[in-house]
This record gives structure tokens, sequence and C-alpha cells, in this order.
């Protein structure tokens, strides 16, 4: 129970941050900075070791996220330097987002095709 | 001709509603908005968390259930914007729908579904990426980044 009671708190948290964003900076910023900011901010972070301690504490509060996104491409990254050093800094972060990716792309396209927008 | 100039008039009823409209709204909106945002944002996050405590107590592993539970989510968001009711909820959550990754998967469909009269190649197939495709190009760009610092100062 009390991991779904943290998932709430850190989740609802970083949504939070991004509302603020949004209303202090209107009209400049928009849903898809919103977007391409949290995966950046994640991935640079997880890079610094101050993404991981925040998983720890909020599981899916933190990986759900656009950030725990960017953080999910850096660890991969990190992981297959290891491995295979440079060939890894190219491979790692495709490798670990993969069933993400593909998920959004083929799923979306189904979605898109069979729904049409309202109004 | 003792009718004053109602050009004159509507312009004052103008100015007198901007300003009530300065008086009352920012503050209060932002404050609704931010409620907003983390309660839906919070629900998003918690139904993760309920799948993904299901998949880990079938004996998945950490990296499988964390992946599955993405991909879950990543549906819901792309079903629940092609039925129209994510858009809806998102005019009032704004940030709590889009900061979870299905928001990432709302931004495809969305755009996508719009441009369907272009075709199915360059409308659909193309849009799909108009924000997803700077959010993967940011978010490789990093990680890329960082990946080969590592190698750097590791060799």
């Amino acid at each position: 129970m009390g991991s779904i009671f943290m998932a709430f708190l850190i989740g609802g948290a970083l949504c939070l941050i991004g509302q603020l964003i949004m209303d202090f900076t209107k009209p400049a910023v928009t849903p898809g900075h919103i977007l391409v900011g949290y995966i950046t901010a994640g991935a640079v972070l997880s890079g610094l070791g101050l993404y991981q301690p925040l998983v720890d504490i909020g599981g899916t509060g933190a990986t759900i996220p656009l950030s725990g996104f960017g953080h999910l491409l850096t660890q991969g990254t990190l992981k297959a330097v290891e491995q295979k050093g440079i060939l890894g800094a190219l491979s790692g972060g495709a490798e670990a987002a993969a069933a993400g990716i593909t998920a959004a792309i083929v799923f979306g396209y189904i979605i898109a095709v069979i729904f049409n927008p309202k109004g | 001709m003792n009718v004053p100039n109602p050009d004159k008039l509507k312009k004052i009823e103008i100015q007198e509603y901007d300003n009530l409209l300065q008086q009352i709204k920012p503050k209060p909106a932002i404050f609704t908005n931010c409620v907003w945002a983390f309660t839906v944002g919070g629900l998003i996050c918690m139904l993760a968390q309920i799948i993904q405590n299901y998949l880990l107590s079938t004996g998945m592993s950490k990296i499988d259930a964390s992946s599955i539970t993405s991909v879950t989510m990543i549906f819901l968001g792309a079903l629940f914007t092609g039925i129209g009711i994510y858009d809806e909820l998102g005019k009032k959550a704004g940030a709590g729908t889009i900061v979870p990754i299905t928001g990432f998967a709302n931004a495809i469909v969305a755009s996508a579904m719009e441009f369907k009269r272009e075709g199915y190649v360059f409308g659909v197939g193309a849009r799909l990426f108009s924000v997803a495709g700077p959010t993967l190009v940011f978010g490789f760009a990093v990680a890329v980044l960082i990946g080969l610092i590592k190698v750097f100062f590791t060799s």
C-alpha cells in the first residue's frame, strides 16, 4: 500500500512542477515543450545520479512521468557503455526504451486510424 | 443626440471587464490548476503502481514489470485519446495529463488524428511524430552524450 501512496505523491509533485512552469510562462511554454523539457531533465538528472533516488522513493511516480523515460534512456546507455564501450553509447538507450517506443508508435498509429477527432 | 456614443460606451465596458478580470483571474486559476494537475497526475502514476505491483507479485523481474507497466499506460493513454476522454480531462488537469507517459501517447495520437485527411502515410504516419519526434531527439541526444562522457572518462 505504501508504494501506491508514494507513487501518487511523487507523480503528483512532478506534474505540479510542470503546471507551475506552464502557468508562469504562459503562453511561451507549450505541452510539447513540457514533454521535451521533462525527458531532457530526466536524462541529465539520471546521468548525475540524482534521478535513481527519486525512483527508489516514488516507484512509478518517478518512472511514469516523462522524466522517467529520460532516466531509462540514460541508464540503458550507461549500462551498455560498461559492456560494449563506445558502441554501447549508441545502442543502449534504444535497447532500454525499445518496448515503450515501439508500443507508442504502433498503438498510436492504430488508434489514430480507428478513431476520429471530436468536434 | 443626448445618447452617448455607443462605441465609446463599449470601450469603457471592455476596459472595466478587463480590469475585473485582471483582479479576479490569475491567482485562483493557478491554484486550482495546480490542485488538478497534482491530483490527476498522481492518480495516473498510482494506477501504474497498482499494475506494476500486480506484475511483480506474479514473480516477474523488475525490469520486465516496469516495461509492461509503461506499455500498458501508453496503450491506455492512446485509447482514451482516441475515445476523446483524455483531452477533455486535459482541459482541467493540464500538466497532470501531459507529464505522465500517457501524455506522450496523447500527443502522438492527437496530432496524428488531426491530419488523417492528408493520408495514412504522410498524414497520420508523419504527424505521429510532430511532438514525439522532438521529444525522442532530445532524449536520445542527451543519453548518447552522457554515454560518450562515460566512455571518455573510463578509458
